[in-house]
């Protein structure tokens, strides 16, 4: 890579990653994660709490250093050149990071300043995005007066004013009121529509396939599954079976038998990878091998299952 | 270079605003030191002894260092906050000057310690207390505390950015200062302190600084002018070493 001041080849993808890994003392956050998202597009990465999604997104942000690996952002090499990131990404982390003490107007232009941007520049900016997100008449109060989705409203507002290119979004809309969390993917929906090539975190499955053009699943610092969500669905069939059994150990073996995941002690998961057949089959090998059922439900896939069929403990069909 | 000044005056900026908009935390964090000048002047004051003068001039600028030292501790609160917050993430995530968000905090919070020094001076004048030096001493000697606090500050930035929360910055501020500013000649002769305490109470930076600021508000023999080298001394010794661990340690991440 040169050290030149425009963005690399477009070829590459806007955000390249490779092999990273960060270690937070004994704690192996990230273990070894590799993505690639095409300009443009949107990646979802999906995971539980403390899957590692977070220290992704700061590794990529530049705000935390990997202790191997290396990362290209807008063409740019997240470590040594920083700066150049910086000046290519808008970022939204976990919680509302805007100051409780200035108006929702001084947080933008703050950081419009902080972006360089020049005084009037990033007063006309704040005016523009108060506009977009719908708090205007809120624009000169503190925003500790501010309910929950107007602050989330108001972070993503900071993350955009230097109009980056790339966009780090992490959980967006945990802890919306649906209201909101639809309101928030319209405006993501919008960014995407103008070229915007987005990152975004999410523990939810609904939200990754109605916004992410591709989904990376990662659980323990690793990469679990990668690909459309039309894809991932595919692997896990379109229901689960949920068999109950009296124990645990009655569980393990029944999952021994049905190829299945033990999940929360006495229960037992098997996709529906045949259709109907699936539960007839299992029934009947059950019945072979005199182990009693106490409970049978049928559910549709959610994110648990992800986690469960592609890393679960058990033995995977 | 010029994007590290405006940079750091923006953040200055940004954390003074708090003062602006909630007038009252100043008002606040002036009781403690209130309480300190009521106790020593009033309750105690009457049946302690020390050399060389009034009580009430010997207490004052005990109080006023007193006063810098605790207000250091809104510099951890100030950043274990804005960590805690995920407004530090963001401020990382920007293209503005590395320097810039130590620098504003311990900044701001000097301007603040002015402003609380003044208006500890007025009070000072209402309970009795009368500089025996010349506008411009008085000045000085407002400096080299307001220099210590600036010292304290780069101490307690380090705390902030290594605890989790303000309450935690809190609680791990208060261990660190009393014996600072309670062993100390602040409030009484360390002479009538024993051995070991006294030996502490002597050397040790809050004690030297009250004693630069009694040589330059009050003169005389008592407080040679010494101190006031010794006291800026000890503050840049201590800016010379914990600001870069501060830096360093904002920067590890």
């Amino acid at each position: 890579m040169t050290g030149s001041s425009t963005a690399g080849s477009s070829a590459t993808g806007a955000i390249v990653a490779e092999e990273l890994r960060r270690t937070f003392g004994e704690v192996v956050a990230v273990d070894n994660i590799s993505l690639t998202v095409p300009r443009g597009s949107v990646l979802g990465l999906l995971g539980v709490n403390g899957a590692g999604k977070t220290t992704v997104v700061r590794m990529l942000a530049t705000v935390l250093k990997p202790d191997s690996g290396r990362a290209m952002v807008h063409g740019f090499d997240v470590l040594t050149q920083a700066q150049d990131v910086r000046r290519s990404i808008g970022l939204a982390g976990q919680n509302a990071a805007v100051d409780e003490n200035l108006t929702g107007r001084e947080n933008l232009e703050l950081v419009g300043r902080l972006s360089h941007l020049g005084r009037s520049t990033s007063r006309d900016r704040a005016d523009q995005l108060l506009d977009q997100f719908g708090l205007v008449d809120a624009g000169n109060r503190p925003v500790r007066t501010y309910s929950g989705g107007m602050r989330r409203r108001l972070d993503l507002g900071a993350a955009l004013v230097s109009r980056p290119p790339v966009l780090f979004l992490d959980e967006p809309t945990t802890g919306l009121d649906p209201a909101s969390r639809l309101d928030l993917w319209g405006v993501i929906e919008s960014l995407v529509a103008d070229g915007t090539t987005v990152l975004l975190t999410t523990q939810y499955l609904e939200e990754a396939d109605r916004l992410a053009d591709n989904i990376v699943v990662i659980d323990k610092g690793l990469i679990a599954a990668e690909g459309t969500a039309k894809q991932l669905k595919a692997r896990l069939g379109d229901t689960v079976i949920e068999f109950e059994f009296a124990s645990p150990t009655v569980a393990k073996s029944a999952a021994k038998t049905l190829g299945g995941t033990v999940a929360a002690g006495t229960i037992v998961r098997l996709v529906m990878t045949a259709g109907p057949a699936t539960l007839r089959d299992a029934m009947n090998q059950l019945s072979a091998a005199n182990i009693a059922v106490s409970h049978v439900a049928l559910r549709e896939p959610t994110l648990d299952d992800v986690f469960l069929t592609l890393t679960g403990t058990g033995a995977t069909s | 270079m010029r994007w590290a000044v405006r940079d750091t005056l923006a953040m200055v900026w940004r954390n003074l605003t708090v003062i602006r908009r909630v007038p009252q935390l100043l008002v606040f964090s002036l009781v403690q030191p209130l309480i300190f000048v009521f106790m020593f002047r009033y309750v105690f004051g009457g049946a302690i002894q020390v050399p060389g003068g009034r009580y009430v001039d010997y207490l004052m600028p005990g109080v006023f260092v007193q006063t810098v030292a605790f207000g250091a501790i809104n510099t951890a609160v100030g950043l274990a906050e804005d960590q805690n917050k995920g407004l530090l993430e963001r401020l990382q995530s920007l293209p503005m000057s590395r320097s810039a968000v130590l620098g504003g905090r311990v900044l701001a919070d000097t301007v603040r310690n002015v402003l609380i020094v003044l208006l500890m001076l007025a009070v000072g004048f209402l309970v009795g207390f009368r500089t025996h030096t010349s506008v411009l001493q008085v000045a000085a000697g407002v400096f080299v505390m307001v220099l210590f606090g600036l010292a304290l500050c780069w101490i307690f930035a380090l705390i902030g950015l290594l605890v989790p929360n303000g309450e935690a910055a809190q609680a791990a501020a208060f261990p660190l200062l009393a014996p600072l500013v309670f062993a100390s000649s602040a409030f009484v002769d360390p002479r009538t302190m024993p051995g070991p305490l006294r030996w502490w109470a002597e050397r040790q930076p809050v004690s030297i600084t009250a004693k630069a600021v009694r040589s330059l508000m009050l003169g005389g023999s008592e407080y040679p002018s010494a101190y006031v080298w010794g006291a800026i001394a000890w503050s840049l010794a201590i800016i010379a070493v914990m600001a870069p661990l501060a830096v360093r340690r904002y920067r590890r991440s």
